[in-house]
């Protein structure tokens, strides 16, 4: 994945260097805005079943600040905000490649260097017994679940 | 053999009729004989589901899910037009703007529709609410719901978009959205059991050019639509998908 690139982002951006499980790294700048969830929307994307985006729908594409393009294609750690801890994604990956769904509260990264917030439920898609796939359905958080899980993850990082 | 077919509770009542109508023109068009059950209640529908007694039906997305995933039917067609959303409605005059607004003891009201429901609950929880801190008013129709509202009994309802655009404008007048899903996935398919699997194709044709002929086109658009569309299974796979995260 290519570095984020500084031109993109818009206000005052912090420097970061992402280590993803895979051992690649990725520089990330990241600002303190955050952009408001849609009322009312959920927020679709759904992948392969080594995480790479094969499908977004318009209230995804809106929210990342990618154009469509740019995501299809790419590993869906393109989202991933260094305030995430890495335990909640092996948690997610354990859960769904054993069949089973995974909810969790997110802070996703945006092509501006912002973020957003969301309830995540991310399910396997069987098909003839088998999984081909994955989805993820997201939706509106309270500010309370949001605040608590924002308390939790600073934990588990140990900061 | 006759096919019993059966349509999802959620469709207006003035449509009764035309329902028995297009059962009558599937029925000489099949030259089969179709008995047509309109169950009062989802509760109803799904233990008719349950006995086996379905094998054609107009399904709600939730049952759909079920249908489809446990007892094998296919998708065969869907109606052209918009997916289906909901509302939260509440009285004009109620303090609050948006969802955010509502307190813990909110009365909702609400019908039996496991889909409108589902969705509901999902655009309170940026609120807080659920089960534990609202209190729930089970009405047998939408218009129920809304004289809740109107007589100040409930502090918000939930309501397909379709059922509030439909009240009159005297019912409207006191009534507000404080918010819309926008959900885009979600429809109401034409669905076959495995007893009718010989016959699936050949339905499936008949209801695909429904419109072509005077006499179809007239029945559909009585129903709301102008015509019926192909669904591909995988389309409906994945819009199960999507439901089964929606209830967790
Ligand atoms: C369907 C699906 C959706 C996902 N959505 C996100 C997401 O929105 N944001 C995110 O950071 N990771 C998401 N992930 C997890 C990423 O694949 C990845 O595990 C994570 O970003 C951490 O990167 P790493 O596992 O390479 O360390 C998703 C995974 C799946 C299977």
């Amino acid at each position: 994945m290519k570095d984020m690139d500084p031109a993109d982002i818009v206000g005052e951006a912090v420097e970061h260097v992402l280590t993803y499980t895979g051992g690649n790294t990725r520089r990330v700048y990241v600002t303190p805005i955050e952009t408001p969830y849609p009322h009312g929307k959920l927020i679709v994307s759904r992948t392969d079943t080594r995480g790479i985006m094969t499908q977004c729908n318009p209230s995804f594409v809106d929210m990342s600040g990618y154009g469509e393009a740019e995501l299809i294609g790419q590993p869906h750690c393109l989202l991933r905000h260094p305030d995430m801890p890495a335990a909640a994604f092996r948690d997610l990956w354990e859960t769904v490649q054993a069949g089973r769904q995974w909810h969790g509260y997110v802070k996703n990264l945006r092509k501006d260097g912002g973020h957003y917030w969301v309830y995540a439920t991310v399910v396997p898609n069987v098909r003839d017994g088998k999984i081909v796939g994955f989805t993820s359905v997201r939706r509106e958080p309270s500010r309370e679940k949001v605040a608590a899980a924002e308390a939790q993850y600073q934990e588990m990082r140990g900061s | 053999m006759t096919i019993n077919f059966t349509v999802s509770p959620s469709f207006p009542n003035e449509r009764i009729s035309d329902w028995y109508i297009f059962n009558t023109w599937l029925q000489r068009a099949l030259s089969v004989p179709i008995h047509l059950e309109l169950y009062n209640s989802f509760g109803a529908q799904r233990a008719a589901i349950a006995e086996g007694k379905v094998d054609l039906i107009y399904a709600n997305p939730f049952d759909a899910s079920l249908l489809v995933r446990e007892k094998g039917f296919r998708a065969i067609a869907r109606p052209e037009g918009p997916p289906d959303e909901m509302v939260v409605i509440t009285g004009t005059d109620s303090p609050a703007r948006e969802i955010r607004d509502l307190q813990p003891g909110t009365r909702l009201a609400c019908s039996d529709d496991p889909c409108v429901n589902t969705v509901g609950r999902i655009l309170l929880e940026p609120a807080n609410l659920d089960d534990s801190n609202t209190v729930e008013h089970r009405r047998e129709t939408y218009i129920q719901v809304a004289r809740e509202l109107l007589r100040g009994e409930a502090d918000i309802g939930f309501l397909p978009v379709e059922a509030f655009e439909g009240f009159s404008p005297l019912v409207r007048r006191d009534l507000r959205a404080l918010v819309t899903s926008e959900l885009h996935v979600i429809r109401h398919v034409f669905l076959v059991g495995p007893a009718l699997a010989e016959r699936t194709d050949e339905l499936t044709a008949l209801l695909l050019s429904m419109h072509e002929s005077d006499k179809g086109r007239g029945i559909l658009e009585a129903l709301g639509a102008r015509r019926l569309l192909p669904v591909q299974h995988e389309d409906v796979e994945f819009m199960i998908d999507i439901i089964s995260t929606l209830d967790q």
